[in-house]
């Protein structure tokens, strides 16, 4: 840290977090703080500790040590200021649900009521979400019938519909097809500009457009807090994940990265 | 044949199985989706186990029942939530205690053997006007719930742990929904008993999920299945004199058949 004092308040701040399952470590010591604006992309294999960060995130599952600060807060107070979107492949997309339908259920947590009816008002903000999606076109089709593309962006729209300050991927890039997925990275420059967000993926290919951090994650969390993309930081960021896939050596990743906080 | 019409034991139970059918529909729905058809058969077994209390204690065994099933589902919804048990051993031990309690109750009722025949495969056609009042009670409590609860049962069941993270009570939410189950069960024994109450709940509601696109739409179209097979299954029983419940049951069973094999030959 330079001696600049910093006035804004993270929006994700993670203090020395452990967490254990089965007797086996799956985060160790990870620090980590997101700050507005920031487009965080955290590589790592798979099995290495992604998704669970997440949910210690948003407050799914405790840590053994530690503390999550979501914009000061605790998670299960603040956490619906993040707009989670879960990996794909734990979907039932055989559930009968239309496009529309599933994107305004991300509107529920605001409504006190019982009756939870939604109003005009929101379906207009569903409707804006799936068009900044680019798929207003598909608002009234059932999700079973959309590829799987689509189904990412449907899935991305019910949680920018609740108006999210940030925006937490999870492999956002596995369904979507090589044609479209330039496409897909434009979409999330473009919310970039008004949202933090912070995605994990094993796809390296994911940090070559808009990120501006990167860390390394393999039960051990490793970033340089690089608001630009130094050729040092890419070629870090790529060498990690790809040692890793390769020969399955997790230590490979801790000698590139002698700089841990 | 419709002759039939002008006894009031038949149109009670035409009326018995449409009453079933609205609460099948919509409940089924729900199992369905959310894949609880064990679960669903474990609070039916439960149930006996009230039965033969009603019987033990001399009260009316439906109502032994419906305190059976509902504390089934809660028992089991919790000990899932907090003792971090599996569903599938939960449900184990409920279905076989529910019935070896039963049977126990029913060993220590002095006198007669009760008909347990009645309780375990249903028998519509004789179905008392005072059960169609209770079950009239049960469709209403059901209707409300879910229509006040639509959209949060819904978003808990499509994506449970989503629920969680926007602060829906995703808890209370789903116990609700295994009560609701349990009220449904206890409608469905007067109909086909408690061993073919899962056939009920799950048939119709898996025809409609063929064709619906949202959970309105499946419950609508399971509800109208559900109306047509028991609808179709008493005339039938009545006609060939051959058992209403099971006969119930395999009009369900044949549909479902025929929906899987012409989406087979159809393909898609």
């Amino acid at each position: 840290m330079t001696a600049t004092p910093v006035i804004e308040t993270p929006v994700i701040e993670i203090t020395d977090l452990w967490f254990r399952r089965n007797g086996e470590e799956i985060l160790e010591g990870i620090n980590l703080r997101v700050m507005p604006g920031d487009v965080y992309a955290i590589l790592g294999p798979n099995g290495g500790g992604k998704t669970t960060l997440l949910k210690v995130i948003l407050g799914l599952i405790p840590p053994d040590r530690g503390s999550v600060r979501i914009l000061g807060g605790l998670p299960n107070e603040k956490r619906q200021l993040l707009g989670y979107v879960p990996q794909l492949a734990t979907f039932d997309f055989h559930y009968p649900i239309s496009v529309r339908e599933m994107v305004l259920s991300g509107l529920l947590g605001r409504k006190t009521v019982i009756l939870k009816t939604f109003t005009a008002a929101d379906t207009a903000r569903a409707d804006k979400a799936l068009a900044t999606m680019g798929i207003a076109h598909l608002a009234g089709r059932a999700i079973r019938e959309l590829s799987g593309g689509e189904k990412q962006r449907a899935v991305i729209a019910r949680a920018l519909v609740g108006d999210p300050q940030v925006l937490l991927l999870d492999e956002p890039t596995v369904f979507v097809d090589a044609p479209t997925e330039t496409q897909f990275y434009d979409i999330i420059g473009n919310l970039a500009r008004t949202i933090t967000i912070v995605l994990v993926t094993h796809d390296i290919g994911v940090i070559v457009s808009h990120v501006t951090k990167v860390a390394c994650l393999n039960r051990r969390l490793f970033t340089h807090e690089s608001r630009e993309l130094t050729e040092d930081m890419i070629q870090g960021a790529y060498k990690c994940p790809v040692d890793i896939i390769a020969h399955g050596h997790p230590h490979r990743v801790l000698r590139p990265h002698p700089e841990e906080e | 044949m419709f002759s039939l019409l002008g006894y009031t034991f038949f149109q009670n139970a035409l009326i018995a199985g449409v009453l079933a059918s609205i609460a099948c529909g919509i409940i089924g729905t729900f199992v369905v989706i959310r894949r609880m058809v064990a679960i669903s058969g474990g609070i039916s077994h439960a149930a006996f186990g009230g039965i033969g209390l009603g019987y033990f204690l001399g009260i009316e065994p439906l109502l032994g029942a419906l305190g059976f099933t509902v504390g089934a589902a809660l028992t089991m919804g919790e000990l899932e939530q907090r003792a971090e048990q599996h569903m599938d051993t939960l449900i184990g031990a409920v279905w076989a205690t529910g019935m070896a309690l039963g049977i126990l109750f029913i060993y220590l009722t002095p006198g007669f053997a009760p008909d347990l025949f009645g309780y375990l495969f249903g028998n519509i056609l004789l179905v008392p006007q005072g059960d169609l009042l209770l079950m009239l009670v049960l469709v209403a409590v059901i209707v409300i719930t879910v229509g006040l609860l639509f959209n949060d049962l819904v978003a808990v069941t499509f994506d449970q742990e989503y629920a969680t993270v926007i602060n829906l009570p995703v808890e209370r939410l789903l116990l609700i929904l295994l009560v609701l189950i349990a009220l449904t069960v206890v409608m469905l024994i007067q109909v086909v008993g408690i061993i073919l109450v899962i056939a009920l709940l799950t048939l119709p509601a898996a025809i409609s999920r063929e064709c619906a696109a949202q959970v309105k739409t499946m419950m609508a179209y399971a509800v109208l299945l559900g109306i047509a097979f028991t609808t179709t299954g008493i005339f039938l029983s009545a006609y060939l004199n051959i058992p209403s419940g099971a006969t119930i049951i395999l009009v369900s069973a044949a549909a479902y058949g025929a929906v899987l094999i012409k989406k087979r030959l159809i393909g898609r």
